[in-house]
């Protein structure tokens, strides 16, 4: 397995272990009281902004210890720049992660059409921002494992 | 996904090279190793800047490395 395959797979298991453990650790703080209140907002504000730069960083810490083990293990150098093949699955994958968080969005704004909480409106968006992460993950390791 | 329709000699190419390796091809033409893996799998098509670049290295023309479709030249 070549070292974009398995960078691949550590973003995904990353990005689905940073997601859950952020959610356990945000879900039991929800603000009691009506669901419509300033607090919920803040609620919801500070779990987006917060889970941002938590997700940033520690793909940060993530991505150097994987470049640590993979130069331990497999005594190879990573490459240091992305060439035009990288380029093109770099570009799919935004496209698909887009794509998924578009209808994320669209059905987000929906479920405020149809008078649902504000609440459910924040949950769709997160969950959707989570999935395109997924999805983006994925059609990588789709295409450096089949090709383009 | 299906196998791209260009393909191409440059195993065999680099067989006859002195036995160069992936890696010492790539380096020449300013690619990473998976992008030589991915071209002599049939997995990727080449730039057309990159295909000329190959060719330099190879010294050879384009057609003499890659052909579209079936290869029918051996």
């Amino acid at each position: 397995m070549t070292y974009q395959e398995k960078k691949s797979i550590v973003s995904l298991i990353s990005a689905i272990l940073i997601f859950v453990s952020y959610c356990l650790y945000m879900y039991p703080r929800f603000p009691g009281g009506g669901l419509e209140s300033i607090e919920a907002f803040r609620y919801w504000g500070s779990f987006v902004l917060f889970l941002t730069l938590f997700s940033i960083i520690a793909h940060i810490i993530i991505t150097i210890i994987f470049n640590i083990v993979f130069r331990l293990t497999t005594k190879e150098k990573e490459p240091t720049f992305a060439d035009e093949l990288d380029r093109l699955i770099e570009l799919k994958a935004h496209r698909n992660s887009f794509f998924v968080f578009l209808i994320g969005f669209l059905i987000a704004m929906g479920s405020l059409v149809i008078l649902q909480p504000s609440h459910m409106m924040f949950i769709i968006l997160i969950t959707s921002g989570f999935i395109s992460d997924v999805i983006g993950s994925v059609t990588k390791l789709y295409h450096y494992r089949r090709g383009v | 996904m299906g196998k791209n329709l260009v393909g191409n000699h440059i195993r065999k190419l680099r067989f006859n090279h002195d036995e160069m390796t992936q890696q010492q091809l790539a380096d020449k033409v300013g690619v990473t190793r998976q992008t030589i893996v991915a071209l002599e799998k049939g997995n990727y098509s080449p730039s057309l800047e990159l295909a000329f670049r190959i060719a330099h290295t190879f010294n050879l023309p384009l057609e003499e490395i890659f052909y579209y479709g079936e290869n029918t030249k051996q």
